[in-house]
């Protein structure tokens, strides 16, 4: 089975966007959105849900009124100040540590679980999906992307599909690194800003820790040619395949906003036509022979190989 | 006063807005806590005058004292300590830095080290100042970094809080304490989707917001119509320009460019102030 995680460091570059045309494109695959803070591959694919999970990813600290003798030991030991000066439990701010729980001397704190989102396994029109919703201003997303993977990978197994494609959050850290780890390949979707840069920067060097194949592709290449430039010999410099560059096109939005890929609303459009190649060019480099080479050139090297899944939030 | 600037989706324009803002009233604190991505010091090009490291506390074991007795690992939340029958495995990446491993040893073996998981960078770029983090590549946990950011806070300026985008624990930990909030979003399906789930958190922390629509006219009408009925106030519309587009790819802050923004953002800035009263 192959994963390939679309991520981008930077919010807003066009990794949904891809991630459904994929869908659209890889015929047999299970789709995984790991966005769990902010899903909107549901928008495109619109998937009808077949299994719903309760997700139970952290726990709140509770106290007992009653039992409370306000010694403010609690409120001492705290070190995420989730305690106010009346002896409630500020919920923003909790991390269902537990210290509480210990150091109290009445007993009059518990940690509750709560539920922190739900899992869904759906069908879509081109195949199945996993995804999830964090509950608003939960915490925990990471333990949610774990779930929506772990879910996919069920799927995948059950169903004989041997890829799985996953869209990413933004940015690079706890649920990114739990959407990354464990996958076959990166694609990075880059923008040519300065922001889009420095973010590509960073995106590959988390690929790079944990030792994940990265390709990128350039959204809107022709806002500015020169940055494009810029991204293109930065990743020749350091061997990142460029697998595609997509020029700016309002049908893209136009197509959103009819809750459709750009594969399905408009196949002409030039930015259909490129994410076909972007497609094709990905999965060869995620076919068995290029990974076993690319294993077998790092053997050679003296690198480790390819991590398995760890799975780690 | 502190405002933040935050959105649900990613790329709406947060750091736009924050950074226009920042320079068209002058004399603020900026506040990048954006840590997994900070974008803001490169739209403002400013003078370094500090980097501190950012540490948070992890356990060490003194193996001597030690009797495997798991209480430790059974009492961590976050699976962070893991007891065998030869030895005690920390993985300070899982760690939220409690101190309740230490607390429940009974062999007082538990003490606390320091992991670096980032920097914290204090700069300055004319009557603005900017505190920005740097979360490591591969550590999972921003919040420790913006708490640094965010310990920053002076009380003699305005202050900014650029936030990261989504809608869990970097969100909360940016939009904590501010007294007002603006979303930045854009009028597409997606924008709306995520500036719901936007809105319901705010409101659930009871932080007053308002909603600035970026690259007006591409998309629908739908944000506004959400807008109308939930009573939410549109502060500002900043239109699909190429220009302004072309002038973000560059680093460029279009204000400074196109000087009738600049009033824009005072406008923008004395309506957040009106909203809130001070």
């Amino acid at each position: 089975m192959k994963q390939i995680t679309v991520l981008s460091g930077k919010g807003g570059t066009g990794k949904t966007t891809l991630t459904a045309a994929f869908a659209v494109l890889a015929k047999k695959a299970v789709v995984a959105d790991c966005d769990v803070d902010a899903p909107d591959l549901h928008m495109l694919l619109h998937p009808e849900i077949i299994e719903t999970q309760e997700f139970k990813g952290s726990k709140l600290a509770v106290i007992d009124e009653s039992k409370c003798v306000k010694c403010d030991l609690c409120r001492e030991k705290c070190r995420f100040k989730a305690i106010t000066e009346n002896f409630k439990v500020d919920q923003f701010s909790c991390e269902g540590c537990g210290v509480c729980t210990i150091i109290c001397p009445a007993n009059a704190i518990a940690l509750t679980e709560r539920i922190s989102g739900h899992a869904y396994i759906s069908k879509t029109k081109f195949g199945f999906m996993s995804h999830a919703m964090l509950a608003p201003s939960e915490a925990n997303s990471g333990k949610l992307v774990t779930l929506v993977r772990q879910n996919s990978k069920i799927l995948a197994e059950k169903e004989s599909i041997d890829l799985i494609i996953i869209d990413g959050p933004p940015g690079i850290g706890c649920p990114v690194i739990a959407s990354v780890t464990g996958v076959d390949a990166g694609l990075v979707v880059a923008e040519p800003t300065m922001s889009g840069i420095h973010d590509l920067k960073r995106a590959l060097q988390l690929l790079a820790h944990f030792d994940v194949l990265p390709f990128v592709c350039v959204n809107m290449y022709d806002i500015n040619k020169d940055n494009t430039g810029e991204i293109e010999s930065f990743c020749k410099e350091n061997s990142v395949e460029i697998v595609g560059k997509i020029p700016f096109d309002p049908e893209v939005t136009e197509a959103m906003v009819n809750g459709k890929t750009i594969i399905e609303y408009s196949p002409r459009n030039v930015v259909a036509k490129e994410i076909e190649t972007i497609w094709e060019k990905s999965s060869i480099l995620i076919s068995e022979n290029n990974l076993n080479e690319r294993a077998i050139h790092k053997q050679k090297r003296g690198d480790k190989l390819v991590v398995e899944n760890s799975d780690k939030p | 006063m502190k405002i933040s600037i935050a959105s649900g989706k990613g790329g709406t324009g947060k750091t736009l807005v924050a950074v226009n803002m920042a320079l068209s009233i002058g004399n603020v604190q900026l506040l990048d806590c954006d840590v997994e991505e900070p974008n803001a010091y490169l739209l403002l090009h400013p003078k370094i005058s500090r980097i501190e490291p950012v540490y948070v506390h992890v356990p060490f074991v003194n193996e001597k004292l030690c009797d495997q007795c798991g209480k430790c690992s059974s009492f961590c939340q976050y699976n962070a300590i893991f007891v065998n029958p030869q030895k005690v495995l920390i993985f300070p990446e899982l760690c939220h830095s409690c101190g309740g491993c230490a607390l429940v040893c009974p062999k007082k073996a538990i003490t606390e080290d320091k992991h670096e998981i980032g920097t914290l960078k204090i700069a300055s770029a004319d009557d603005l100042r900017l505190v920005y983090g740097e979360l490591e590549v591969g550590e999972p946990m921003a919040v420790p970094v913006i708490r640094e950011v965010k310990r920053k806070i002076g009380n003699s300026r305005n202050v900014i809080l650029d936030s990261p985008p989504g809608t869990s624990c970097p969100v909360i930990e940016t939009v904590k304490g501010s007294d007002f909030c603006i979303l930045v979003t854009e009028p597409t399906p997606f924008g709306l989707h995520d500036l719901k789930i936007a809105v319901q958190v705010l409101k659930d922390m009871k932080i007053p917001l308002g909603v600035v629509v970026n690259r007006a006219g591409i998309g629908d009408k739908k944000v506004y119509e959400y807008c109308r009925e939930k009573d939410i106030p549109i502060l500002l519309e900043i239109p699909y320009q190429r220009r302004i587009a072309e002038l973000y790819s560059k680093g460029v802050s279009f204000s400074l460019e196109m000087p009738e923004w600049k009033e824009r953002f005072q406008t923008l800035f004395n309506d957040v102030r009106r909203f809130i009263g001070s």
